[in-house]
């Protein structure tokens, strides 16, 4: 019996999607929109964030170790260096490769003719986890025994730490804007949707229709078309996404650009989309209809 | 049943559509109310279906007291009634046979029955071979007795007729009649609000007349007698 009544609602729902035909074809229409202008927004912030991540984890600290260290007490400092805490990797470069280093980059300049490596010392490239605490880490290096310098650039850190924050922010705020702006729009839709259909309603409480038995049907049907165009804007999202990532990579000035794989935001991404097309399917209709109901 | 004591009813706007109503309705009975426009029949009509909540007086219907009746009561005090309007009032999108069987749906009728009670019905309003088409190819009687079989087919203990024959022609009007009262010899109670003279003097039946709010015949001569 039950099982009846709610395959009465569904088919219900169902059949109601395809006769109000036009008016189901613009909640989902609104939906696939919103759900894009959203999503686009919410990708962009995150392929940000991870370049912001990985220009973050490229920065580096130069360690560099006293003259009177060997080249063996040098790279016994490695354990040392690690274990302090933010830093993420060390690695030793002693005074050869540094000056190889300098060739390859300044070999043309009369300045590094004929030099010899004993007049460099030997260092450590430090990683850092967090580039925010750059100042405290640059601190403890500068206490290690065996350290006698640190250079960081400590206003390259500061600038992430304060372009992260800004990023973050902004896109929280806007996100939240979106969500609210497309709510506000895809409800509205239901509304005329269901304003349509007062006089249906207004016959069921005439005839000895419970609340419930008129809600159903609708519940069905905005749970469908939020699903419908859930789908469809998460297709439509992986297709632009596609297209731009291919743009990118064809283009050589924007190949620097990395970004995320969208296999990595698929799930995420798909379960964002179904989960508001389905809050605001549902939700739309139950809170119109409510008004309707008081007959 | 249909108990009305003292009722009185004032909008918001400050109009008295009704002005100490007494009347009673038993079971079985035929009985038109008739007055002119703006004579408060139409709140007659909310009252009894609880659209609307009296200021004074008291309200009996079918055993449901509607002073007292709670939200969730009112679909079970509806199921009671079958309320037919001049308009119609049919789903324009469902056809024949879905407006009839979901006001069934709409109480929790098993599909069995709905398949059983369904075609009846539409053979007693002389629908049954007209069971697929949609509203808009019907004309306007057919359309009218789709609304009488859908109030009919959950088998109300009172039918309300709100201007049946209000969008008729004569010969249409006699006929929707003809049906409310062959409907009323298989034993239901059935109160047709009309305006129209000739048709309420064609049928002998109670004829109960109201003006400015308030009874002012109450008669079993089946005449409208009343000048407005």
């Amino acid at each position: 019996m039950r099982r009846n009544r709610y395959s009465y609602f569904l088919k219900e729902g169902v059949n109601s999607i395809f006769t109000h035909g036009f008016m189901s074809f613009a909640s989902v229409s609104i939906i696939v929109a919103c759900l894009i202008i959203m999503g686009s927004f919410t990708l962009l912030t995150i392929n940000v964030q991870s370049m912001i991540k990985k220009w973050e984890s490229e920065n580096q600290m130069l360690a560099f170790v006293d003259e009177a260290f060997t080249g063996d007490q040098a790279k016994e400092l490695e354990k040392e260096l690690k274990a302090i805490p933010n830093v993420a990797d060390a690695k030793f470069v002693s005074k050869d490769e540094a000056l190889k280093s300098y060739l390859s980059q300044f070999g043309d300049n009369d300045l590094f003719k004929g030099i010899d490596s004993s007049v460099l010392r030997h260092r450590y490239i430090v990683y850092l986890k967090e580039i925010g605490k750059m100042a405290e880490s640059k601190k403890n290096l500068e206490a290690v025994k065996g350290i006698v310098k640190v250079n960081a650039h400590l206003e390259i850190s500061q600038g992430f730490v304060t372009i992260t924050r800004i990023v973050s922010t902004v896109s929280i705020i806007i996100i939240v804007i979106l969500l609210v702006i497309s709510m506000f729009i895809m409800s509205n839709t239901i509304k005329l949707t269901t304003f349509d259909r007062r006089e249906e309603i207004a016959i069921m409480k005439m005839v000895g229709a419970t609340n419930a038995f008129i809600r159903w049907p609708f519940v069905f049907e905005g749970l469908i078309l939020g699903f419908v165009g859930a789908l469809i804007a998460f297709l439509l999202q992986w297709a632009i996404y596609y297209f731009l990532v291919m743009e990118i990579n064809k283009s050589s000035t924007m190949k620097l650009i990395e970004t995320v794989p969208f296999g990595q935001l698929a799930l995420p991404l798909l379960g964002i989309f179904v989960a508001t097309g389905l809050i605001v399917g549902a939700g739309g209709s139950l809170t119109v209809i409510r008004k309707y109901l008081n007959v | 049943m249909v108990r009305m004591v003292n009722v009185c009813k004032a909008y918001e706007n400050g109009t008295k559509a009704l002005k100490g109503i007494t009347a009673e309705i038993k079971d079985g009975e035929f009985v038109f109310l008739v007055g002119p426009s703006g004579s408060g029949k139409s709140t007659i009509i909310k009252l009894l279906t609880g659209e609307i909540a009296p200021t004074l007086g008291s309200i009996i219907v079918n055993g449901y007291d509607l002073e007292t009746i709670k939200p969730a009561q009112m679909p079970f005090l509806r199921r009671t009634l079958g309320v037919v309007f001049q308009d119609f009032r049919l789903i324009d999108k469902k056809n024949v046979y879905d407006n009839v069987a979901f006001a069934m749906h709409a109480v929790g009728a098993s599909s069995r029955d709905i398949k059983r009670r369904v075609p009846y019905v539409l053979e007693l309003v002389g629908l049954d071979t007209k069971t697929r088409r949609k509203p808009n190819e019907l004309s306007g009687g057919e359309q009218q007795r789709v609304a009488i079989a859908r109030a009919l087919v959950n088998n109300p203990q009172l039918i309300i007729a709100d201007e049946p024959t209000g969008n008729l022609d004569p010969a249409r009007s006699l006929e929707i009649m003809t049906l409310l009262e062959r409907i009323n010899k298989l034993g239901t109670t059935v109160l047709v609000v009309t305006h129209e003279k000739e048709l309420v003097n064609r049928f002998s039946k109670r004829v109960i007349a109201i003006d400015n709010g308030k009874l002012i015949s109450d008669g079993m001569d089946g005449y409208y007698n009343y000048e407005t």
